[in-house]
């Protein structure tokens, strides 16, 4: 007899194959939270290094102050989506100060980054449209797509002329095309070509979606991601992003220059049937905002981090993806490595993301660290160092 | 059939009926990137919604054919 569960059996034992004993590098446990960038897993003091907290904002006193200030007041949480009772006067401030931080005439808040994706594509692309999007755009992305009925086709991997190719192919198409990449991909970290892709978009229309989920707060003058510093934001149609990053909590968004960007509030299953955000943390969203817009030494700190990081492991002969930025990714071989790695880390006090195929490109393991403005250059150098001391399980592996 | 040869394991024996995820072992990355190859050859794009109920190498020929037929 089959049952519901056996298609699962095969994940399992991959699982099981890799990984036998805590902590595991799938959903490890992290036991205790000192500070944005120390922790505790399995008794040992770690450096988290795997974190997406790219401007340290966790624990950030005017962050954390807004939040007790509005729980105090407002209470644990709304109990309602955004179309029924969830929508409070701070979730309608934030939407104005989002659209005002982006100089766009009108922003919507979802309840996590994910969601925004859901909320925004899926509701954005129907059947008679297209959808033409980056083959490594996040799974979120991929799901929001699923929902469409639209035509779905993927252009290589940051390859503005196949971009160009697959529109040419459309003809007329085009008008109701919507071309989907994002800021910084999270898995490599490089960034998209936006200016070429920006290009390819005046020449043959449609629409331009970039996700800047990782590259809010991290790129451009104010922080506003790729498309600002870029000097392309008058060419990108949408902007989705998440706060659970840079913003250093939960939630997600959608702005744009088009005046109808509000109509969908009226047809986003995904912003209709769940649950609006917490007072609580849309306080501490509103307090990070103004923090990504007015200090920006943390973006210079974190660049700093992160390029002393990626040369200090370029320097000791590790492959690394193109470009230094907040996530840092280490090419390794097999699955197996990257487990063996991963726990080597750990045990010289680093705690960075393992990530394994087909989540990765290439077939091969990658470990992730993302880089905070709240490392101090010690703790990179640990890290750094960490990795150093490693070296050499790789490179044995290498002679074999 | 040539694209498909350099993402399958060494010696498989391919077939127009082979299936490409349960008997080849393809992961459903693989089969997108076999797309992007295919899509090239016959200057088409072949949408990822169509993609989902191909499962042989004779069926993508098939997919092909009517997008060529249907230009």
């Amino acid at each position: 007899m089959m049952s519901l569960f056996d298609k699962f059996q095969s994940l399992s034992d991959a699982r099981h194959a890799l990984i036998q004993t805590e902590p595991s590098p799938i959903g490890t446990r992290i036991d205790e939270i000192l500070s944005s960038t120390e922790g505790r897993v399995d008794g040992r003091s770690v450096i988290l290094a795997g974190t997406n907290n790219y401007l340290g904002l966790t624990f950030d006193r005017d962050c954390i102050a807004a939040a007790h200030d509005a729980l105090d007041r407002e209470g644990t949480g709304t109990t309602g989506s955004r179309m029924a009772n969830g929508s409070y006067a701070s979730h309608t401030r934030l939407e104005e100060e989002l659209a005002h931080f982006f100089a766009r005439p009108s922003a919507v808040v979802f309840s996590t980054g994910y969601v925004a994706n859901l909320g925004l594509i899926g509701t954005l692309a129907g059947t008679d449209d297209v959808i033409v999007l980056d083959a490594d755009c996040h799974a979120s992305i991929y799901d929001a797509c699923r929902l469409t009925g639209a035509d779905i086709i993927r252009f290589r991997h940051n390859d503005a002329s196949d971009l160009e190719k697959r529109l040419r192919r459309l003809g007329e198409r085009t008008t109701n095309a919507l071309i989907v990449v994002e800021g910084i991909y999270s898995m490599l970290g490089d960034q998209a070509p936006l200016r070429e892709i920006a290009a390819v978009k005046r020449r043959h229309g449609g629409y331009l979606l970039v996700d800047e989920a990782h590259s809010l707060g991290v790129l451009g003058a104010h922080g506003r991601g790729l498309a600002e510093a870029e000097g392309v934001e008058a060419d990108v149609d949408f902007v989705v992003g998440t706060f659970s990053k840079s913003l250093g909590a939960i939630g997600g968004f959608a702005t744009s220059h088009h005046p109808q960007l509000d109509m969908i509030r009226y047809a986003s299953r995904p912003y209709i049937f769940t649950a609006s955000s917490s007072p609580a943390t849309i306080a501490s969203v509103r307090t990070a905002l103004q923090i990504v817009d007015s200090r920006g030494e943390l973006r210079q700190r974190l660049w700093a981090n992160a390029e002393r990081l990626y040369h200090g492991l370029s320097r000791l002969g590790f492959e690394l993806g193109p470009e230094p930025g907040p996530v840092v990714a280490t090419l390794l071989g097999s699955p197996q490595q990257g487990v063996a790695f991963w726990h080597g880390l750990l045990d010289h006090g680093v705690y960075v993301n393992l990530v394994l195929p087909p989540a990765t490109p290439g077939g091969r393991a990658l470990l992730r660290i993302s880089v905070s403005a709240a490392h101090d250059t010690t703790q990179i150098d640990q890290i750094i160092a960490a990795f150093a001391a490693l070296k050499p399980m790789l490179d044995h592996h290498e002679q074999e | 059939m040539v694209h498909l040869e350099r993402l399958a394991p060494p010696d498989s024996n391919l077939r127009p009926d082979i299936d490409l995820v349960s008997e080849l072992g393809l992961d459903s990355v693989k089969v997108m990137d076999l797309m992007l190859d295919a899509e090239d050859e016959f200057n088409i794009s072949v949408p990822l919604n169509v993609l989902a109920d191909i499962r042989t190498p004779n069926q993508l020929a098939q997919a092909i054919n009517k997008l060529l037929e249907s230009r």
